[in-house]
């Protein structure tokens, strides 16, 4: 009985609204199909988004690292209030880390009053997309990565220490290989969830069509435009590349499990 | 699958060295400039007018609406989900069945699709032009760009997180406390209410915090379903926005601190229960 309940529940609540959308996609000619996901405007919002996207998990990939590693292996004072911050950018409502954000980045803001007079402009401007993306997608990265460092044996880093490797060779050689899985599967859940972020973005990027207009964005505004059609075509697109990173991110952690059941 | 955010503690090995102070501090100092400045900024503009401009701004009749719709969400949003959670969590971890992965990765679904996404999607059922639209419109049922439309689109996006938590955990207790119980003479719903039940608690606890402050906190989906009529259909999120976009930043600051003491306290509570299930677990060992 829960199981038809849960499942009759999963497929009206979430299943039936993409059948919809892809309905109605479907329903669109393949000339209007492209027309809407292939615009130049289009083109643009998906060049920008996965650019941003990229520069965000590359901060990622090494400030989640760092973090995971230290919260792993290191005991001190703090560590549970650093690891209890790490869940900040999930709790903290995307609306909310964007006016921060732009708040910071803002020509008299804290960290833009250092920035803009350097040249560098992150408010309004193409940086700002990837610094939102990386603040939201950041605890995917850290909470993938820590619990392998965790469960990482020891012996093997003391075998290579006797043998006279330097800690660097130690990090590179033997615990690099055995996390590289789960930072890569962090790293690609990061990527995922970049793509599709939409709240953190509006408020910092300064919404330029063809510059800093993500594609979620281009959505919504087809929408307001009465675009239906346009706005299910794109947003098709989104849930395909979705989908996409989806099956790699569960192909990377079968891998992971796989070379984790051999070690 | 997405990982449990849930953090599972070891115990933990030191060696002291430079790098380890090295890196400790970077840390730190990284946590602050990226986490602990756009916290601190949120207070630090809520207050800019003080703390009477602050309280005027958020017991403003438009700003408690925008709590009260909020609040609302959360309330029906939370327990339907503890109950799909659990209820889905059960069937998928309990009993064996050809298709079970694939009920597993559809769970999933909502993590990965945009919540602009999400919103389109359940515009396009609920929509004029959507699937029910039609009949809808001919029994006079309003659900987009009205209250019920935010709460579905809320529904579909915190779907998974209950599950998430909870189905590992049932997974590794496999069902053998269930069976001795069913031997006994327990029926099913006992047999949930005490055996299974309390073994999850924690996780429960856990997928619950997390629903209901992505619940809170939704600003995508709700975005495209909820028509922004000024006082009705402006949740916390949108009236941030909203003001945001009248050049009222102090007010949409005001707001924005509810929303952030919120998100601490979800902090805080995510921080207890797992010390709680830490200090339970260490006693059993």
């Amino acid at each position: 009985m829960t199981m038809g309940l849960s499942v009759s529940y999963l497929g009206l609540i979430v299943l039936l609204p993409i059948a919809a959308l892809l309905l109605k996609a479907s329903g669109l000619s393949l000339h209007e199909f492209l027309a809407a996901t292939t615009s130049p405007r289009a083109l643009a919002s998906y060049e920008v988004t996965a650019l941003s996207a990229a520069e965000a998990v590359a901060f990622n990939a090494v400030v989640g690292l760092l973090f995971a590693w230290v919260l792993a292996r290191y005991d001190f004072p703090g560590r549970r209030l650093l690891d209890s911050v790490m869940d900040l950018p999930f709790a903290l409502p995307t609306a909310v880390a964007g006016v921060a954000l732009t708040a910071a980045f803002a020509p008299n803001g804290w960290f833009g009053q250092y920035l803009v007079p350097l040249g560098i402009k992150v408010a309004h401007a193409q940086p700002g997309i990837a610094v939102a993306m990386a603040f939201t997608s950041l605890p995917f990265v850290v909470r993938t990565v820590q619990p392998v460092i965790e469960d990482l044996e020891l012996d093997v880093e003391e075998a290579a220490r006797i043998l006279g490797a330097t800690e660097l060779q130690v990090f590179v050689r033997v615990v690099l290989p055995t996390i590289a899985p789960a930072l890569i599967a962090g790293v690609t859940l990061a990527f995922a969830r970049c793509l599709g972020e939409f709240g953190a973005i509006i408020f910092i990027a300064g919404n330029r069509p063809f510059e800093t207009e993500i594609t979620a964005l281009l959505i919504y505004i087809r929408l307001e435009e009465y675009e239906y059609g346009a706005a299910t075509a794109i947003a098709t697109v989104v849930l395909a590349v979705a989908f996409l990173v989806m099956l790699a991110t569960n192909a990377l952690q079968a891998w992971q499990q796989r070379y984790l059941d051999k070690g | 699958m997405i990982p449990s955010m849930a953090v599972q503690h070891h115990h933990h090995r030191q060696r002291a060295s430079v790098v380890r102070r090295v890196l400790i501090g970077l840390a730190v100092l990284l946590a602050l400039v990226v986490l602990g400045v756009p916290t601190a900024i949120v207070f630090v503009h809520a207050f800019g007018k003080g703390v009477e401009g602050w309280w005027k701004a958020i017991s403003a009749p438009e700003a408690l609406g925008a709590i009260g719709l909020s609040l609302f969400t959360l309330v029906i949003v939370v327990p339907v989900n503890a109950v799909y959670g659990l209820s889905v969590a059960w069937a998928v971890t309990k009993f064996r069945w050809q298709g079970k992965k694939w009920l597993v990765s559809l769970i999933e679904v909502p993590f990965s699709v945009s919540p602009i996404v999400a919103g389109v999607a359940t515009l396009m059922v609920y929509g004029s032009s959507g699937l029910f639209g039609g009949w809808l419109m001919d029994h006079d049922i309003k659900v987009m760009f009205a209250v019920p439309g935010i709460i579905l689109a809320t529904l579909f996006v915190t779907s998974p997180f209950v599950a998430r938590e909870v189905m590992p955990l049932m997974q590794l207790q496999g069902t053998d406390e269930e069976e001795a119980a069913q031997v006994l003479g327990a029926g099913g719903l006992t047999t949930f209410l005490k055996v299974t039940l309390p073994n999850v608690k924690w996780a429960l606890f856990y997928g619950l915090i997390l629903c209901a402050a992505r619940s809170l906190g939704e600003f995508g989906a709700v975005s495209v379903v909820s028509g922004h009529i000024r006082g009705e259909t402006n949740t916390l999120p949108l009236y941030i926005d909203l003001l945001y976009h009248d050049y009222d930043s102090s007010g949409a600051f005001a707001a924005a601190s509810v929303l952030t003491l919120l998100a601490l306290v979800t902090v805080v509570l995510k921080a207890v229960v797992e010390g709680r299930r830490d200090a339970v677990e260490e006693e059993g060992a």
